[in-house]
């Protein structure tokens, strides 16, 4: 068994540090045991949390203890650590109109491609869902092409509307609010994070693999147009 | 069905319908919301015989108004020390009453706690995401922050006269400075001179108070070396050091995943216990091993279970309450009157 470190948080979760650098195997790493701990939940277990190192299992302090969870867990580490996981593929679909990509042309000249090329590398990447944060539905996709990477702008900007594709360093996000960003924003989507499905509300897991698909701006309104009405 | 409507006639910031919230959900970024104190919000439930969960509205030290607009139905407050005015009669802070068409209620800041709640005698007509009515306020989901002009629709509203009066404040919760937290889970990264500090200085709660997080004032935490720690999951509770060395502790609405180490994180009830303190008081934070929080948890959740039992019996009809008051005040003048004192 690789090094792992268990750190027993407040009266009611316990960390699982499986590493402290990113890559995609620890990554993978954490999803399989994010895996294996809900294929048999422990008693008293709430959720787990799964990150890009680490996973948080939360638990009703009234039903076991930090003890029990931890054990629970490791014995799941010693029957279960091998095999490859492969996520669902999602497809989400990308308008790369320039009043819906403010910062392609930015990106453009900072990575020394023309927007088309710009856009055909950001395509032809698949990416992978390493975990959500920030805000409901932000799904951090890590995969972005090194031709690409940025760090973020020194300035966020404001009132960035929902359904904005943005990238940052190796990590790609599609917005689901209107909120602030630093990152850069490269075109639109109208596939929709936040499904409204209440048996499937969230498009993605954590672990599925994402690519991109181009589609025209009457494409792009007829169907952010379905979703209004 | 019977229905009692409600109209706002003004409503302070981050006033908020609330149910127990969304548990479950921290892996796709969705934090559980609910109530900031979730004892309150129970009492406030349970005091008219509506099981804890119940949608409620969250009064923040921003207050609100209302006038009831049909109809009538019995409601309760509980949390804090809010002022509460009926009709123009000042009433205790932890109170059942009932507002009839016509009749107006008010619920402004008191002499302490940020945080108070409304509970109707009935089902509340909120809007629900994923199932729970309970308001992420970054987002607007859920029930939403209630407005000036926006009406309040309670279906099946009750008249309640067996839940009227006072209602009783948990003894077993206390209201002083100190605050129970389990190191980590990233103290590692901090110097041992700030793990010191973080123990045995005052912190204040700042103004930058909302339903995600309080930041705190005082001495500032370092870090042992410049760091740049994966995002990870955050639970509610962390208190959290960004680079400027200053804590934030995270509540309700946090953020589910991010960067900053965490020094320390909430044992549960003293995080609700910290979030009805206001901007400018102190806390103390007490460091205690995972096992003694945990089982100073299990010990509060008896008393919790009994006190909510208590508050959920009825109080008997009026034509009860009246004779009960007679009897006692009876059996009160027969011991005075024999009384040598």
């Amino acid at each position: 068994m690789q090094s792992v470190t268990f750190y027993h948080v407040a009266d009611h979760a316990v960390l699982v540090q499986l590493g402290n650098e990113i890559s995609d195997a620890l990554t993978e790493r954490v999803q399989r045991l994010d895996r294996a701990i809900n294929a048999s939940p422990p008693l008293g277990l709430r959720e787990t949390v799964p990150a890009f190192v680490n996973l948080l299992a939360e638990f009703d302090p009234l039903v076991t203890d930090h003890h029990a969870i931890e054990a629970a867990i490791r014995d799941l580490f010693d029957a279960d650590d091998t095999g490859k996981i492969v996520g669902v593929l999602r497809t989400v679909q990308v308008c790369y109109d320039d009043d819906l990509a403010p910062d392609l042309a930015a990106v453009s000249s900072a990575v020394n491609l023309s927007q088309e090329a710009v856009i055909n590398t950001h395509l032809n990447a698949e990416y992978t869902v390493g975990m959500y944060g920030f805000a409901p539905g932000y799904a951090y996709l890590s995969g972005v092409p090194a031709a690409l990477q940025l760090p973020r702008k020194t300035a966020a900007l404001r009132d960035i509307a929902a359904g904005s594709v943005l990238i940052a360093g190796p990590q790609c996000l599609v917005t689901t609010l209107t909120m602030p960003t630093g990152w850069s924003i490269i075109g639109r989507s109208s596939t929709e994070i936040l499904t409204h499905d209440p048996d499937r509300p969230f498009l993605f897991d954590v672990g599925d693999r994402v690519r991109f698909q181009r589609i025209d701006r009457s494409t792009f309104e007829a169907q952010t147009k379905e979703v209004l009405i | 069905m019977t229905v009692a409507s409600l109209r706002v006639t003004f409503a302070g910031p981050f006033v908020t319908y609330q149910d127990a919230g969304r548990a479950g959900k921290l892996r796709f970024g969705v934090p559980a919301s609910g109530p900031m104190d979730r004892l309150s919000h129970a009492a406030a439930n349970v005091a008219l015989g509506n099981p804890a969960h119940s949608t409620a509205i969250e009064v923040s030290v921003g207050g609100l108004a209302m006038t009831c607009t049909t109809g009538a139905v019995t409601l309760a407050v509980a949390g804090g020390n809010f002022l509460v005015d009926r009709a123009r009669e000042t009433l205790d802070g932890w109170s059942v009453f009932t507002l009839s068409q016509g009749e107006t209620l008010t619920i402004r800041v008191g002499q302490s706690g940020s945080w108070c709640y409304l509970a109707f005698a009935g089902s509340v007509d909120a809007p629900q995401w994923l199932g729970q009515t309970a308001t992420h306020s970054t987002s607007g989901f859920g029930g939403g922050q209630l407005k000036s002009g926006q009406d309040i629709l309670i279906n099946d509203a009750q008249v309640r006269e067996d839940r009227l009066g006072a209602i009783e404040r948990p003894k077993f919760i206390s209201t002083d400075m100190n605050i129970h937290a389990v190191r980590g889970p990233q103290d590692r990264f901090f110097t041992a001179d700030s793990i010191q500090t973080f123990q045995s200085n005052d912190y204040a709660l700042t103004s930058a108070f909302d339903r995600m997080g309080v930041r705190l004032s005082g001495p500032k935490l370092e870090l042992a070396g410049a760091l740049s720690i994966p995002s990870e999951p955050i639970t509610r509770g962390s208190v959290q050091v960004a680079g400027d060395g200053v804590p934030t502790v995270l509540l309700a609405d946090h953020q589910t995943t991010g960067g900053y180490p965490k020094i320390a994180t909430l044992q549960t009830d003293d995080l609700d216990k910290l979030s009805q303190k206001r901007t400018g008081d102190r806390v103390r934070f007490i460091c205690v091993s995972a096992d003694d929080a945990l089982q100073m948890t299990r010990k509060i959740a008896k008393k919790r279970t009994d006190y909510l039992s208590s508050l959920a019996e009825p109080k008997g009809s009026l034509n009860q309450r009246l004779m009960r008051v007679n009897l006692i005040s009876g059996a009160i003048d027969a011991i005075s009157d024999s009384d040598p004192n």
